[in-house]
């Protein structure tokens, strides 16, 4: 095994890590302020690269625009549907978000089977992140290191909003108790559902991201909120840092199984959330019980 | 006369399928401080919660500065100058100290400045950084009272401000009451500590099962002590 | 729980004590005789649903557990019992046998794990797990990945019965069911249902009382696996095909909407749920229309209108 094929792994796997990290970024975010697991942020993902590709199509506009455009119609999307259907299942009981969002997630693929097809669509990589660098031990694709870097950077961004900023704070403390921070005169309503905008804005974004290397399919996004949901077990869903440091480890983990063993790669995952839950049931960052 | 800054009329409220709260009447005149007496469970938290529009289930009427609220959600009550100090203090675990202070956004101008919140409790500027809740429960306190303090609320709702805390720290909560009634702000007071209740209070509600069964004011204290005493059971 | 508790006990109708044998007959009866009306091997795969429902139910009504992951005893059963018919030549009562100890034993391992934790994580775990058994049949030979295992055998019933028939082997399957059905009843309100209810309901005080939850969660846990084993196995068996769709996600998805959408606190709820989730799949990919936005549509409405299901609600309105 060459240097080349295992930093090439290495890429990949930060890459799958990348996608794990926006998208249990958004999960984190949309459960602590809501109390809801969103299992339709897959479908978000996807809706995310789906716009992106109808954009270059109907309208031309390419991949800088959609990079901002696409993620806000994903939480247009996302603010439409919490304000008239999510927000019926708020409460102490966590299970009817997951099936309500579960039902989400089935009618928003639907839709997409039934207008696009089931057929993957290919979108083209930017010009400007064509190619890559030869360095002597392994040759870099620049657009995959571009979405590492970008995601990451936009992960930092996200911990430092939430952690640093009033409006961050404010979130926080929603989260933490919705009642008393009403009785402050902040309006928790409409933050919950600015929150559940930005949580699947996330998940957008990795569509985006994701257009380029993966193609742009209807079923682009379940077996990966699938694999988030092992990651944000193992590292539990109350630590922002935590699920990010998480994601990209077990991307890692993934990518390196992949050169070692590669028929178990898909599955290292799910092993180790096994070990975990035996050893650590609350998770490596777990605050829930 | 001026209407009072507020103005409760057969206040009903449930807990549930529990009738905790049977027709309270209750007003607190601008730049006044009153406070509602009475034993454990008599409703006095649940009065102040009513207030504040947490518990929702209520009839009535409840006009602050005005206003009629009663139907309203908690954030806008706040917004008419209302500040809440519940019995639990509230302090958020996930925010710092500073982080705390500045939470509640600022209703109305006359708020304390940080600094003069800082001069009111020292205690304060040094922890700053630390998690809200690493702090004692006095200091806990102190940081429900100082963040509202400085959001510019005109009424201040205090939950049991001096349980469970050491002499000194009430000492504090009492400067800090008596700066509330130097800036002319309205205070709503539950406390089960009479002798505190006596010395800050303009007016004395006494509350039993859920009613207003008493009024005293200032100066009618000394002499009625014995009653107040006998309603609260002590 | 009270309906689950007092069926069949309860005349909760006052003067009309004789609806609900009388309901119970004419379902009966119209099982009997509905191979005449409706195309034999479309029923057989209703039934087979409807056992899958069942066995997901006895997991859910009992515990509290909503498993995301139940394709996994489903769909591997489907392939032993496929293989042990078409490899082995097993007979078919055999073959059955064999899909029902698969489900068992995997439900065993399965939920060793999986009870550990609760409510959302138990659901995520569940989810996990299955699709690592998903993978894992990619990799096994016998599974031929995306082709599956086609050209399963049917058989004889004991020896005797052509199960080829299509009418012989819907009332082997409607047998099959019904005694599945039974013993789901008589798990239900055993002592041991009573124990799991007790441990849904307040686990701390069972713990103190000094019951193994976990040992019971995880028992009745490989029951349901058991019994869904069972179900893949007919299916498998009676379409002559197991395919790895049967481990997927979505078939978990498919049995968990079944359930919440006829009731999981009825015992019936589960089986109108399956009956109309494969008559909306048959009918709808027919005509062309996206199933899982009509299937998806239902369940959303299902879980902000009717908490209690179909037959939940007929059951409270109806006052049966």
């Amino acid at each position: 095994m060459s240097p080349d094929q295992l930093f090439g792994q290495l890429l990949v796997g930060l890459i799958n890590g990348s996608f794990y990290a926006l998208l249990a970024l958004g999960l984190s975010i949309i459960f602590g302020l809501l109390g809801i697991v969103n299992i339709a942020q897959g479908a978000f993902y996807m809706a995310g690269a789906y716009f992106s590709w109808l954009m270059l199509q109907t309208l031309g506009v390419n991949y800088w625009a959609a990079l901002v455009l696409s993620p806000l119609m994903v939480a247009l999307l996302g603010v439409v549907l919490e304000k008239f259907i999510v927000f019926r299942v708020y409460g102490p009981d966590h299970m009817p978000g997951l099936l309500l969002t579960l039902g989400l997630l089935l009618i928003i693929q639907g839709v997409f089977v039934y207008i696009f097809g089931a057929v993957a669509r290919p979108y083209p990589t930017p010009d400007a992140l064509r190619g890559g660098w030869d360095l002597s031990f392994v040759f870099l694709p620049k657009y995959r290191v571009w979405t590492v870097a970008v995601s990451i950077l936009v992960c930092f961004a996200t911990w430092f909003f939430i952690e640093k900023t009033s409006l961050g704070r404010t979130l926080r403390a929603a989260n933490e108790n919705p009642v008393l921070t009403r009785a402050f005169g902040v309006n928790v309503p409409a933050l919950m559902t600015f929150g559940f905008g930005f949580g699947v804005a996330l998940a957008g974004f990795a569509g985006v991201l994701a257009a380029p290397l993966y193609t742009v399919s209807p079923l682009m996004g379940v077996d990966l909120i699938i694999t988030v949901f092992a990651v944000v077990v193992v590292g539990g869903l109350g630590s922002i840092l935590g699920a990010v440091v998480t994601s990209l480890s077990l991307g890692v983990v993934e990518g390196f199984t992949k050169v070692f063993y590669p028929q178990a790669s898909h599955m290292v995952i799910f092993v180790i959330m096994i070990l975990v839950l035996l050893v650590r049931p609350a998770g490596l960052f777990g605050t829930e019980k | 006369m001026t209407e009072p800054l507020i103005k409760i009329v057969d206040l009903h409220a449930r807990y549930g399928s529990s009738h905790v709260l049977h027709g309270v009447h209750l007003d607190v005149g601008k730049g006044e401080i009153a406070t509602i007496v009475g034993r454990n469970g008599a409703g006095k938290s649940t009065t102040l919660r009513a207030i504040m529009g947490i518990l929702r289930s209520r009839t009535g009427s409840i006009r602050i500065a005005g206003q009629e609220t009663i139907a309203a959600p908690s954030e806008h009550i706040a917004w008419l100058g209302v500040g809440y100090v519940p019995e639990e203090r509230g302090i958020f675990a996930s925010l710092s100290v500073a982080d705390n202070l500045l939470l509640p956004p600022i209703v109305a101008a006359g708020g304390m400045s940080i600094e003069e919140i800082h001069a009111l409790f020292p205690n304060l500027r040094e922890r700053g950084r630390s998690p809200g809740t690493k702090l004692s429960g006095g200091e806990q306190q102190m940081l429900a009272i100082a963040r509202v303090l400085r959001t510019g609320a005109s009424l201040l709702l205090l939950d049991e401000p001096t349980e469970g805390l050491a002499p000194a720290i009430v000492q504090r909560i009492r400067l800090a009451i008596d700066a509330m009634k130097a800036r002319g702000q309205t205070v709503l007071l539950v406390e089960q500590n009479l002798r505190f209740a006596v010395k800050v209070a303009d007016r004395h509600y006494v509350m039993e099962n859920g009613r207003i069964v008493d009024v005293m004011d200032r100066a009618e204290v000394a002499t009625k002590m014995e009653r107040l005493q006998r309603h609260l059971g002590v | 729980m009270a309906t689950i508790e007092t069926a069949g006990i309860k005349r909760a109708n006052g003067g009309r004590p004789l609806i609900k044998p009388a309901l119970w007959t004419i379902g009966f009866a119209a099982l009997l005789i509905m191979p005449f009306f409706v195309y034999p091997a479309f029923l057989v795969k209703m039934l087979c649903f409807c056992l899958f429902a069942c066995a997901y139910n006895l997991l859910a009504s009992t515990t509290g557990l909503l498993s995301f992951g139940h394709a996994a005893f489903f769909g591997s059963a489907a392939f032993t019992a496929g293989y042990a018919v078409k490899a082995w030549g097993v007979p078919f009562e055999v073959a059955v046998l064999v899909g029902t100890a698969t489900g068992f034993f995997l439900g065993l391992v399965l939920g060793f794990i999986a009870v550990r934790r609760q409510g959302l994580y138990f659901a995520m775990i569940t989810l996990a797990l299955a699709q690592l058994v998903y993978f894992l049949a990619f990799q096994l030979p016998f599974t031929h990945a995306d082709d599956g295992l086609s050209g399963i055998p049917r058989g004889y019933l004991l020896g005797m019965v052509d199960l080829n028939n299509n009418y012989a082997m819907y009332y082997t399957t409607l047998v099959i069911c019904v005694i599945g059905f039974a013993i789901t009843f008589r798990i239900i309100h055993s002592p041991f249902g009573s124990i799991l209810r007790a441990i849904r309901d307040n686990q701390p005080r069972a713990i103190s009382l000094g019951y193994s939850v976990d040992k019971y969660k995880i028992m009745v846990f490989a029951l349901s696996a058991a019994m869904s084993g069972t179900a893949g196995a007919l299916k498998a068996i009676a379409l002559r095909l197991a395919t790895v769709y049967d481990l997927h996600w979505a078939t978990s998805g498919d049995v968990l909407v079944m359930t919440l959408l006829g009731g999981s606190q009825t015992l019936l709820g589960p089986v109108v749920g399956a009956v109309i989730v494969t008559s909306l799949h048959d009918y709808l990919a027919e005509s062309g229309l996206p199933i899982s936005v009509v299937i998806g549509t239902t369940f959303v409405l299902c879980i902000l209108l009717f908490r209690n299901g179909i037959v939940g609600e007929l059951k409270q309105r109806l006052k049966l």
